[in-house]
């Protein structure tokens, strides 16, 4: 694994495995700075697009707030009731008070592995650490905002997560950029470690522009008795996103899901997939993706599950729905045995709205467009993702937003 | 009169399912409709609902005096026009509540309607006909039927798969919904006809009504005799027999 920033010139060239290919250098680098002050002093242009990503500028019913906005670190909070059960900083700033931290940074994600990595480790700018301390669980979800406020800026946020033993918590992330933003490059590195009996929820919303390219790199490592939940959703334009976010399932019956949900509109390219590898005994994984195209939209919905262990199962579900006859959706579901006594299976299927279940609701009365949108709605169903009630209710209300707009 | 079909022939794709059926029902009444597999009976009702795939070629359907023959289906239905589906699609994420909601208009009682098809309230948070077993989905699309309150109420083979016990809570509620209503029932071995009191029974063969009369004496005969004694029937070449 090559890591230091001597091998970086060689990958700064590297083109992504997928995705269109992108000039880093047409981005640029210099942001105004931001000083820090609370978030609910944020200006309103600025505190709407946080909420359309779930971020809620006055902090209610949520445990602690990370806000970046494009270099510089605008607030970073845990709440009273939460100081002594969850850390919330920079990286910049764990990495300098915590000499262990290290020990996580870059180790799952190989910064060798194309441009985006070696950009992010070459252009650090910061990212979120949170930390969840042994046992304790936080009962309120912590939030996270990654803002780009500046025109076609480049932004390599480099967060790290570590759930502790047997604590639990729910993570909302939220990215989005400035309604006056119209291109950029968002590089988000995120490195997870879900140690032995911990529970963490992590659900990323994303909000771009028509203009903007997005390369999250996330690598997960789940141990004995963990359980790992990573939600990701993308209802609005976006000109090109590719990711392929990965779940180790190292530990004795650690369990991943990864749920995702795309909607994808006007000239829209989104690539995404979900990785897993059952590396530990009684280990467990799920995929579960929705896309739907309409507009031009284009949507590759891969997966990739792994069996290293004779006692590992994972499934892979994926289904597509096309709105329109210029989009298109590219199911790709992989799957690799290395040892007999592992089982992994996948279903997939891609398709418009079935004309039985329009006519079938129209006979109760419903009119074609009614029909149509509660098909859609209950496509996109977040039950799936195993939220708890207060953020299903937030997610189900930003999609039927999103839905009601793009119909 | 409450529906008025007039020699109705239609196609599917390059098939022709009916073949000019004349059918009427009156105001208050409910009728049996009768007839072997692939005779037409699903598709009479399809006909009648206006879904696109079936092609009316020529014919006339009337509702309380309405031509219908041309609306969607969602008109028709919104003029009263029900039907309980024999293969319902099902919509995954789409919850059986939602569904209820939107047609009850917060005019039916939930509870009570639930109790009175025997649908436990749990089964309102599940993905519509998902997974439903056979008398599941008979009782689900009874409830929904009786949500929906139409005047005149089509149960397409509401008894077949359903158990001793469910056939009781079926019968029961189907019969007590048709009080005052006009309605057509299909059903293939009678069980539902213990339940509720039919005026007319109609004989389907070949896309056509083939014969129409009192349906105790009609549902009789064919159980012991079966659909060939139809065929035989000189009768059933003649166009449509008045009762």
């Amino acid at each position: 694994m090559p890591k230091g920033k001597k091998a970086m010139p060689k990958a700064i060239e590297k083109p992504a495995a997928f995705g269109p290919d992108l000039d880093i250098g047409a981005f640029k680098r210099e942001a105004a700075r931001w000083p820090s002050r609370a978030v609910s002093t944020l200006p309103q242009d600025i505190t709407q697009r946080a909420l359309s990503v779930g971020v809620k500028a006055n902090e209610e019913e949520r445990a602690g707030t990370y806000f970046q906005i494009d270099h510089s670190v605008v607030s970073r909070a845990v709440q009273r009731a939460f100081k002594g059960k969850v850390e919330i900083m920079s990286t910049g700033e764990a990495l300098k008070r915590y000499p262990w931290a290290k020990k996580y940074w870059w180790k799952l994600v190989n910064p060798g592995t194309d441009k985006y990595t070696a950009l992010a480790k070459l252009k650090w700018d910061q990212g979120y650490f949170i930390r969840i301390l042994e046992g304790q669980k936080v009962t309120f979800p912590l939030q996270a905002c990654l803002f780009i406020s500046s025109e076609n800026l480049n932004q390599n946020p480099h967060n790290l997560i570590i759930a502790e033993p047997d604590s639990e918590a729910q993570i909302i992330t939220g990215c989005t950029v400035h309604p006056n933003v119209q291109s950029g490059l968002h590089v988000g590195v995120s490195e997870f470690c879900v140690k032995r009996g911990a529970k963490l929820t992590f659900t990323m919303i994303h909000n771009w522009a028509q203009n903007v390219d997005v390369r999250p790199r996330t690598a997960a490592l789940i141990e004995d008795d963990a359980t790992f939940v990573c939600n990701y959703i993308c209802l609005n334009p976006v000109k090109s996103l590719q990711m392929y976010p990965v779940a180790y399932c190292r530990g004795a019956n650690s369990r991943v899901s990864f749920n995702t949900i795309l909607y994808g509109v006007k000239n829209s390219y989104l690539d995404v997939g979900s990785k897993i590898v059952l590396q530990g005994k009684g280990s467990r994984g799920e995929v579960i993706a929705r896309a739907i195209a309409t507009d031009k939209a284009q949507i590759y919905a891969r997966g990739l599950l792994v069996g290293e262990h004779e006692d590992s199962r994972a499934h892979l579900e994926c289904r597509g729905l096309l709105l329109s006859n210029e989009s298109f959706i590219d199911s790709i579901p992989e799957l690799v045995g290395k040892v007999k006594g592992t089982e992994l299976s996948h279903e997939a299927a891609v398709g418009k709205i079935a004309e039985d279940q329009i006519q079938y609701l129209m006979a109760r009365g419903f009119s074609e467009s009614e029909a149509e949108a509660l098909i859609i709605r209950g496509f996109m169903d977040v039950s799936i993702f195993g939220l708890p009630d207060l953020l299903k209710e937030e997610i189900k209300r930003m999609l039927d937003a999103s839905i009601a707009g793009a119909l | 009169m409450a529906l008025t079909i007039e020699d109705l022939t239609v196609k599917i794709a390059e098939r022709k399912v009916l073949n000019g059926v004349n059918l009427e029902v009156p105001k208050r009444e409910t009728h049996v409709l009768l007839g072997p597999n692939g005779s037409g009976k699903t598709s009479l009702i399809m006909s009648i609902l206006g879904f696109p795939s079936f092609r009316v070629l020529s014919g006339r359907i009337r509702f309380d005096g309405t031509d219908v023959t041309n609306l969607p289906t969602d008109e028709r239905a919104r003029l009263g026009l029900g039907v309980a589906f024999q293969n319902p699609p099902s919509i995954r994420g789409v919850k059986l509540g939602e569904v209820f909601r939107h047609i009850a208009k917060g005019e039916v009682n939930e509870i009570e309607l639930a109790k009175i098809t025997n649908i436990p309230m749990e089964f309102l948070e599940r993905d519509l006909n998902l997974g439903f077993s056979g008398g599941e989905l008979k009782r689900s699309e009874i409830f929904q039927l009786l949500a929906q309150r139409p005047s005149f109420a089509i149960f397409d083979e509401p008894d077949s798969g359903v158990d001793v016990e469910n056939l009781d809570i079926i019968g029961k509620a189907i019969s007590g919904f048709l009080k005052g209503r006009a309605g057509l029932l299909i059903t293939h071995l009678g069980h539902i006809l213990r339940y509720v009191k039919t005026d007319v029974a109609h004989v389907m063969i070949r896309g056509k009504i083939a014969c129409s009369g009192e349906p105790n004496k009609i549902f009789d005969l064919i159980m012991k005799q079966g659909y060939k004694w139809c065929e035989k029937c000189p009768k059933v070449k003649k166009p449509c027999l008045k009762r």
